[in-house]
């Protein structure tokens, strides 16, 4: 790639990318972390070898891409121009696929997916239900761009915005424009971009930084990782306009380092965007200059929030401090800090690129434009989902995802990871709109959405969610680190059948606690799944405590295991299985589980084979005994009282 | 691992011409890390003279990031994914099958040396779990059937390597 020196070499070179022609044919093949786990480059170099054995490689290109969104039937290709789908492809599929799809254009429909529901053939991406209702401002040219090349983002309009906005010159309508647009941080908290930046910019100061959040610790959630695997440049481009906006010379990206893939395709990013003079001193030939540095997590949930991310880029602990003063007036190193997330970053190009006005015709009074979810649980199409913010719950988990699996019922979803809560079918028709979202209870989040269904236990989430904090809470503040363990102590002791009502006071008043005394938002917000959980699922709670019962039968010491008669065969697997040798043998030769013995751990019930079916999970009947006399003497301990 | 020198001439190698803000700090202990598989007890007093900062400082780093080990790691490692969505996918079972399993395949006494089985928060990759990433390759859709098989193949010495370099070099190419 050579230097571009002037702000009309740069539009020549992007308008020659634009008019030139794309190959003939182009197979796009999903090749993101997700399509890897799944074999994606297996089918890669099946394609190579192919392509190479028959001499089609100059007509015929073949694409290594990111995320297509359909991540549970990975690896997928489309075929362009048709745009032909195959899913959950394999290695000996390759050579008939490129015989008759890609050399002849006939679409095989043995390779089909089949879209269960419907039963109908899908042949062309867009046909896919999961596509239906989504708006794919961001998501859609993931679908066959080069990760790996600048030209390729060049042919799809990428550095027209920071060619526009620098040949305009005036850095206050850079954020009149971003301030227009109505674009809140998509990083959770929804603080509006646009006056972030005018405030840091009003900030005097000789220095002054930009970072780029991607430290997506929330556990279910992906959506960074999507955009930073498929298209890393746009978040490059929109830190240099933001820069250019706001008056910083330098920008770091903070990636977790859980996502390998990810740190190297940004890494590759800025490299090549270095080398084509869009990133170092004097950009195209203006006054300015900026500077990028990608920088590795090191595994610290707590490190997403913004101060703490502050004192891991220092080379600190993790650390969140007392604000204000807010990052944009004293952020790291003292000076000024913008810090975005990785999608508003990813936003920026296309506001400037389209305007405000077609960026703010979506979405509610307050929330604008449109939000990547990761839309994964018990549904029955999984993957990364951009919708219009507005959108009710149900129409992306039932129209979206598909609905239950099936012989499932739906029972509520969660949303914000560990800071946010679950919300029952009864709220779903809810916008996705920040404070909706927070009035009921749960945050918008950074866009995890995890469906649960009747078979699982909200006690048990919220005990997940809270070993979770505990374990992740940095400790500095008393509230959270004592709070999120009293918190454990006490719902480990529900889901074990030995809580009473008062601890569900007693939760709540800690939670309060917690939201009011809490230094950061990890442990303002750590309370939230126990609280939203009371709120809309008091019912369970109270069974466990009242019936020492688990509805779900997910909470271990609430449950055991029984051998259907009709269905066994005798095959006595689990007989040989069972690690704490409960499953006996009756006199007449049939197998059962000694609930004595029985820890529950439920290997009998996967070793069954599938099609007998016979172990099933049944509750274990436990006295319900008065009020623990003693209690009063235990709940001394701290903070119980 | 890769290193033939002793720990303390090849952190003293490796900081040569490295940068002393302190801002660089967790990268190189990234950089000892890739290089050992954990962090030598030697990092402490040589960081803390290059960095100019306290080793009690440097400790306190090393020991806050979940992904520093200070203890020499086994030959192979298991992370077995705890996010949410796996969670509720029946995560934990997995983790509990593959303790057994090992304990069964290496010796109650033997096998934490061999094999280190971790929790890992989450791997991002949501869709296709219960996941696990093993010897540094991510393992989709695990079953206690499969947990069987990948440590049989764990004990067989034969850790699904090609697709393990598979996604290295694609990595490294990127």
């Amino acid at each position: 790639m050579k230097k571009f020196i002037s702000l009309n070499q740069l539009q020549t070179y992007v308008q020659s990318c634009l008019d030139r022609r794309q190959p003939e044919r182009i197979i796009s093949l999903s090749a993101a972390s997700c399509g890897r786990a799944s074999g994606a480059l297996k089918i890669a170099s099946a394609f190579e070898r192919y392509l190479e054995e028959f001499k089609l490689s100059d007509k015929i290109k073949l694409k290594l891409t990111g995320c297509h969104g359909f991540c549970q039937l990975e690896p997928d290709i489309i075929i362009f121009p048709e745009g032909y789908f195959y899913a959950s492809l394999k290695p000996e599929q390759v050579p008939e696929i490129l015989e008759k799809t890609v050399v002849e254009g006939k679409f095989l429909d043995e390779f089909a997916l089949v879209y269960p529901g419907s039963g109908k053939n899908i042949r062309r991406v867009l046909e896919l239900p999961l596509y239906q209702k989504q708006l794919r401002w961001l998501l859609d040219v993931h679908l066959d761009l080069d990760p790996l090349s600048l030209d390729d983002y060049f042919a799809h309009g990428g550095f027209s915005a920071l060619l526009k906005v620098l040949m305009d010159g005036s850095q206050e309508k850079v954020i009149d424009l971003v301030t227009a647009s109505g674009l809140r941080g998509r990083g959770g908290a929804g603080f509006p971009t646009g006056l972030k930046w005018r405030l840091a910019r009003k900030t005097e100061s000789q220095e002054k930084y930009l970072i780029c959040n991607g430290d997506e610790g929330d556990p279910g959630a992906y959506m960074d990782r999507g955009l930073l695997e498929s298209n890393p440049f746009s978040v490059v481009e929109g830190m240099i306009i933001g820069g250019y906006a706001t008056g910083a010379r330098k920008g770091f990206i903070y990636i977790r380092q859980e996502y390998p893939l990810a740190v190297a395709r940004m890494e590759a990013a800025r490299q090549s965007c270095y080398q084509a003079g869009l990133l170092g001193e004097k950009i195209l030939g203006t006054e300015f200059s900026f500077d990028l540095e990608i920088i590795r997590g090191a595994g610290a949930f707590v490190s997403g929030e913004e101060t703490a991310l502050i004192a891991s880029v220092e080379g600190r602990r993790a650390f969140p401090r007392q604000r204000p003063p807010f990052p944009v007036v004293s952020g790291l190193f003292g000076q000024p800090t913008v810090i975005n997330n990785v999608e508003t970053w990813a936003n920026v190009p296309l506001i400037i690129r389209q305007g405000p006005e077609w960026f703010s015709q979506v979405g509610t009074t307050t929330s604008k434009g449109t939000k990547i979810f990761s839309l994964v649980g018990q549904v029955k199409f999984t993957g990364l989902v951009e919708v219009p913010l507005g959108i009710s719950i149900s129409e992306v988990v039932q129209e979206i995802g598909g609905g239950a699996p099936k012989g499932r019922k739906i029972k509520a979803v969660q949303t914000g990871g560990p800071s946010g809560g679950c919300l029952p079918v009864s709220m779903f028709n809810l916008p996705l709109d920040y404070e909706a979202l927070q009035a009921a209870g749960t945050i918008m989040g950074s866009g995890g959405m995890i469906v649960l269904d009747d078979s699982t236990c909200l006690v048990d989430l919220a005990l997940y969610f809270l070993r979770f904090a505990a374990s992740e809470s940095c400790g500095k503040c008393a509230p959270c680190r004592l709070g999120t363990a009293q918190m454990v102590d006490i719902l480990e002791r529900i889901t074990r059948g030995e809580g009473q009502l008062a601890d569900l006071e007693q939760l709540n008043k800690l939670g309060r606690v917690m939201q009011k005394g809490s230094l950061c938002g990890l442990g303002r917000t750590a309370a939230n799944p126990v609280l939203s959980g009371l709120r809309y699922f008091r019912e369970e709670f109270e069974r466990h405590v009242l019936e020492k019962q688990c509805p779900a039968l997910v909470c271990r010491k609430l449950i055991t295991y029984a051998i259907d008669r009709e269905k066994c065969r005798r095959c006595y697997l689990c007989l040989k299985n069972c690690p704490f040798g409960a499953i006996k043998k009756e006199p007449d030769g049939w197998p059962y589980v000694d609930e004595e013995l029985c820890q529950s751990c439920g290997l009998c019930l996967n070793t069954c084979p599938k099609e007998f079916g016979a172990v099933f999970k049944k509750p274990r009947y436990r006295e319900v005994s008065e009020e623990r006399p003693m209690d009063d003497e235990n709940n001394q301990g701290p903070g119980r009282k | 691992m890769n290193s033939i020198l002793k720990p303390k001439e090849k952190i003293k190698q490796l900081l040569r011409n490295y940068p002393r803000e302190r801002n660089h700090l967790i990268n190189f202990l990234h950089l000892v890390q890739a290089e050992f598989g954990y962090l030598p007890e030697e990092v402490v007093e040589s960081l803390s003279e290059h960095f100019s900062v306290s080793p009690a400082e440097i400790f306190g780093v090393a020991t806050f990031y979940a992904s520093f080990r200070i203890d020499r790691p086994a030959e192979h490692e298991i992370q077995v994914c705890q996010g949410t969505a796996c969670h509720v996918r029946g995560a934990e079972a997995i983790l509990e099958e593959f303790s057994r399993e090992l304990q069964k395949k290496f010796g109650v006494e033997e096998w934490p040396n061999k094999v280190s089985l971790k929790k890992v928060n989450c791997l991002g990759c949501c869709a296709i779990g219960p996941v696990a990433m093993v010897d540094g390759e991510v393992v989709s859709k695990i079953t206690p059937a499969r947990v069987k098989e990948i440590v049989r193949r764990l004990a067989q010495g034969q850790s699904n390597k090609n697709e393990k370099e598979n996604f290295a070099q694609g990595i490294k190419q990127n």
